[in-house]
């Protein structure tokens, strides 16, 4: 399965070039771009491992990428995702975050469900074996 | 004796009512209304009276204003002003200290401002048109429980507007029949999925039915997609006791979010959301019955007062319009109503309806919902006129898809994300947004289908509530 955190995971996957695109734009709002990577894409795994910290002083674009190839390079078998963090009062929050690199094998969720009172069930989204 | 406290009937301006000369405090709340004097009433003392009734005054003069500070309890019309190109209507501001009212009540502010003068026989008609909430008074709501940046991480999206979906038909599907349809649009790609404001409890579906079939759907959904996925449980009832019982049982199975009717009424909504707050649940508040009282600009209260009300009051989701659709809505009001929910403060914007300025501060954001009679083809318009922070609900437009409801749901979320991509990469929306949504269907068959299905559908219709303003000239 696809899956389809992310700003753009209903598009064909960006190239390299409309990536760069995206961080020129990020970071002509003055935001800061990041990267993170994860083997865990839980819809609820809020915590994706840092590739590093925000490069809130890196504004070449050039640069960004640059990151994000280092980081798809050393983790080919994770997902990848690029990161823009806006400090602005009242925001101080990511305004963009999409994926630019999936691993060949993608995961995929199953559900538990434990049977409760009432005809309730209480819900477990568990990742599946990947093949 | 004291003239103006002899018995009998004074003018309320004569009683101290107008007060041209009087400056507001930094903390008193100020109103802005829209008066129709019947004939021989003149402006200053239809406005005195409008003070007068919505404060501390009554028909004739008592002794007992005397054991109280009256003349800081009296409202103070300040300034009457004809409405441009509206002959026989003046727009009136009225002052009004903050003691005269209760902190963190929205049944308290409402009671005064739109108590009884609205039926006031010297007026022919009366509208609140925008208020000044002072800092003082803003700081004793809590406001939105979640509000736009807390919903945005805590659903992991960022960058684009959500997408939602009314469940179709409104009535009459049994539970089973219900959750299928949340099913196929949350797997295809929408964030949300609602409940109508009429459905409650009814014969061919009872609220746990409901709920039960609904939660089973948004779990599928999230383990499908891997995405974070809410469907608006509206747990709109008959009681508070009812509605708690509903909101319980959407905590217990694992909703993010419970959704409520404007209808239920102000103290019953500062309820919910105070539940929401204990909860960690979003507030999504469906405007159920407002145009009863919003619509007509003679008459009744504006939806960008009923906007700061309700971000007071504390909901995370608000239906505010959405300009191209088939419920009414110009562009610029509209626009004033979405910058009341998510602006932290509002300059003066008379084109927008905005005639105060407004500090929101701290108070977090209201999301703008946007629903009824959109679809895929339009998406350039609504970024262009909505922006990012809103939830665009497509229901006709995600389950009348001719492939089916998964499809539909797909069609809306590829065409979102090809123009927010293509906004980012500096294209001109305005003029190229066809073209973009023309190349993302070539790769995408349900984008293609929608298109042509909906490609001409317009609600093009002179709306009845715009703004009046003088255009200020700008030099060139």
């Amino acid at each position: 399965m696809r899956i389809t955190q992310g700003t753009f995971s209903f598009l064909p996957d960006l190239s390299d070039d409309e990536i760069r695109a995206q961080i020129e734009y990020a970071l002509g709002q003055g935001w800061s771009c990041s990267v993170e990577h994860t083997d865990d894409p839980h819809p609820r795994n809020v915590y994706w491992e840092m590739f590093g910290l925000p490069m809130f002083d890196l504004k070449d674009a050039a640069g960004v990428l640059g990151e994000v190839r280092r980081c798809r390079e050393t983790f080919p078998g994770h997902y990848v995702k690029l990161n823009a963090f806006d400090a602005t009062h009242g925001f101080e929050s990511l305004r963009l975050s999409f994926i630019v690199h999936r691993p060949r094998d993608e995961a995929r969720f199953g559900l538990v469900r434990e049977e409760a009172s009432g005809r309730t069930l209480r819900y477990t989204t568990y990742e599946r074996r990947r093949s | 004796m004291n003239a103006r406290y002899a018995a009998g009937v004074l003018k309320y301006a004569q009683m101290g009512y107008w007060q041209p000369d009087y400056q507001p405090a930094d903390t008193d709340v100020l109103a802005l209304f829209r008066i129709t004097p019947q004939e021989g009433v003149d402006p200053e003392e239809a406005a005195a009276a409008v003070a007068g009734e919505s404060s501390t005054a009554t028909w004739t003069v008592v002794w007992t204003d005397r054991l109280t500070a009256c003349e800081r309890y009296r409202a103070k019309a300040y300034k009457v002003e004809p409405v441009p190109a509206a002959p026989g209507q003046y727009f009136a501001y009225i002052a009004y200290d903050l003691d005269l009212f209760e902190p963190g009540s929205i049944a308290n502010l409402t009671a005064s401002i739109i108590g009884n003068v609205f039926g006031f026989k010297p007026l022919k008609a009366l509208r609140l048109e925008d208020m000044r909430i002072p800092v003082a008074y803003v700081k004793t709501f809590d406001g939105p429980p979640t509000g736009i940046v807390a919903e945005r991480e805590r659903l992991d999206k960022f960058g684009r507007p959500l997408l939602g979906a009314t469940i179709k038909p409104k009535l009459g599907l049994s539970g089973k029949n219900y959750g299928r349809v949340v099913y196929e649009a949350l797997k295809g790609g929408l964030d949300f999925t609602k409940d109508d404001e009429n459905i409650n409890s009814q014969p061919f579906m009872h609220w746990r039915e409901r709920f039960l079939y609904c939660m089973e759907a948004v779990n599928r959904a999230q383990a499908a997609s891997g995405e974070v996925k809410g469907h608006y449980l509206n747990v709109t009832a008959a009681t508070m006791e009812d509605m708690y019982e509903r909101a319980e049982l959407a905590k217990d199975l694992g909703s993010v979010v419970v959704m409520i009717d404007l209808v239920i009424g102000y103290t019953a909504i500062q309820s919910m959301s105070k539940w929401c707050r204990r909860n960690d649940m979003l507030l999504h508040l469906h405007r159920a019955g407002h145009s009863t009282y919003t619509r007509q600009k003679s008459h009744g209260v504006s939806f960008r007062v009923i906007s700061k009300w309700m971000r007071l009051a504390g909901a995370d989701h608000l239906h505010a319009g959405t300009v191209v659709g088939k419920l009414e809505g110009d562009p610029n009001s509209v626009q004033g109503f979405y910058n009341v929910l998510r602006e932290p403060n509002n300059p003066v914007d008379l084109q927008r309806g905005l005639h105060f300025e407004q500090n929101w501060a701290g108070l977090r954001k209201v999301m703008p919902v946007a629903s009824g009679g959109i679809h895929a083809g339009q998406m350039h318009q609504l970024l262009h006129y909505l922006g990012e922070d809103v939830v665009l609900q497509f229901g006709g437009g995600t389950i009348g898809h001719p492939m089916g409801i998964e499809a539909g749901a797909t069609a809306n979320r590829v065409a979102l994300e090809a123009i927010v991509k293509a906004r980012n990469e500096g294209r001109d929306l305005w003029h190229e947004g066809p073209e973009i949504l023309e190349r993302a269907a070539r790769h995408c068959l349900p984008l293609r289908q929608a298109l042509d299905t909906w490609k001409d559908v317009t609600f093009d219709y002179a709306s009845t509530d715009t703004p009046d303003f003088v255009p200020t000239l700008t030099p060139a």
